[in-house]
């Protein structure tokens, strides 16, 4: 299982950019960070889920 | 006052009103952003909620430099990581470092925020720190790179106003970065108050957000900042500390 944005997930062995897409993510609008580091856009397409990954997805929303 | 430039991380801005995006609809962001003539928008990182289609930067005008916050850290490692995650999201080199381990009072923790301040500054941001209005962690973040330090007045979202005016007014006099006031403003008047004693800016959200007017309260911010800013400059007048002083002629009058 993997962890994503605090939930446990079967995507194990997915490719970063599929799972996104796959799950209604807007690619230009989202960041993601793996075990703690940033994953750049460069790499959605070659990225691959393994088990145990924590990820996190995130975007801006309104703030102070 | 054209040549009045307030200086952020090399880049010059006339507006000296930095506006929270937060606690209100998308739809009146971009008429706040306009009535309050800001030029800098903060913003926060969040975990992505996928049923939401509209996003928050498409309501921002284009030329607004974005300044995302690091709500949420408890700590200087997850300040920096959602820095850089913020730095990923396109929102630029800018970021407001926010850390709070209290969530009561939501105060800041100055002293990992001096830490992250080090370490972002060290990987090019432009480092705007939110703190506890405190002399020795200024200096602190003054050393660790930081591009100005943003003291609270008041609690976040109080609308109290400026409760530790005496301890930014020490801020404003010793450290040699702009003094930007952040959190607790509540009405144009105090921000007024704030620009009088020499802060370079005030940055208010809540003050705005929870007006019965958001547009025509963002323009009353616009026009306190510039008239506490034109005071400043100007320098104020001298105040009696008893008695009176005529403003009329004391000759020519109608009696003798």
């Amino acid at each position: 299982m993997v962890k994503i944005n605090g939930l446990l997930v079967d995507a194990n062995g997915k490719i970063l950019k599929d799972y996104l897409i796959e799950n209604g993510h807007d690619i230009r609008k989202i960041a993601v960070e793996c075990n703690e580091d940033i994953v750049p856009k460069s790499q959605y397409e070659t990225f691959i889920i393994h088990s145990g990954d924590v990820l996190e997805i995130v975007s801006l929303v309104g703030g102070g | 006052m054209k040549n009045d430039k307030l200086i952020l991380g090399g880049k010059a801005f006339d507006s000296r009103f930095i506006l929270g995006s937060g606690k209100y609809s998308l739809d009146l962001i971009k008429a706040a952003v306009e009535n309050a003539g800001a030029e800098i928008i903060t913003l926060a990182v969040r975990r992505t909620n996928t049923r939401e289609s509209e996003n928050i930067i498409d309501y921002i005008p284009d030329n607004v430099t974005l300044l995302p916050n690091t709500s949420g850290a408890r700590d200087a490692k997850e300040a920096v990581r959602i820095a850089r995650m913020s730095r990923e999201l396109g929102c630029g080199n800018f970021v407001k470092i926010e850390i709070m381990k209290d969530s009561k009072y939501l105060l800041p923790d100055n002293a990992e925020t001096v830490k992250a301040t080090e370490i972002l500054a060290n990987e090019g941001f432009v480092v705007l720190p939110y703190m506890f209005p405190d002399l020795y962690a200024a200096r602190d973040l003054q050393n660790a790179g930081a591009a100005a330090v943003m003291p609270l007045a008041s609690p976040i979202g109080s609308n109290r106003g400026l409760s530790s005016k005496d301890f930014i007014q020490i801020l404003v006099d010793e450290i040699d970065l702009p003094i930007i006031v952040d959190a607790g403003i509540g009405a144009p008047s105090q921000a007024a108050a704030a620009m009088e004693m020499g802060c370079a800016a005030v940055m208010c959200n809540t003050a705005i957000a929870t007006a019965g007017n958001i547009p025509l309260m963002a323009s009353a911010f616009k026009k306190a900042i510039e008239a506490g800013r034109e005071a400043y400059l100007s320098g104020l007048g001298r105040v009696l500390e008893r008695g009176a002083a005529a403003s009329d002629p004391l000759t020519g009058f109608l009696r003798d």
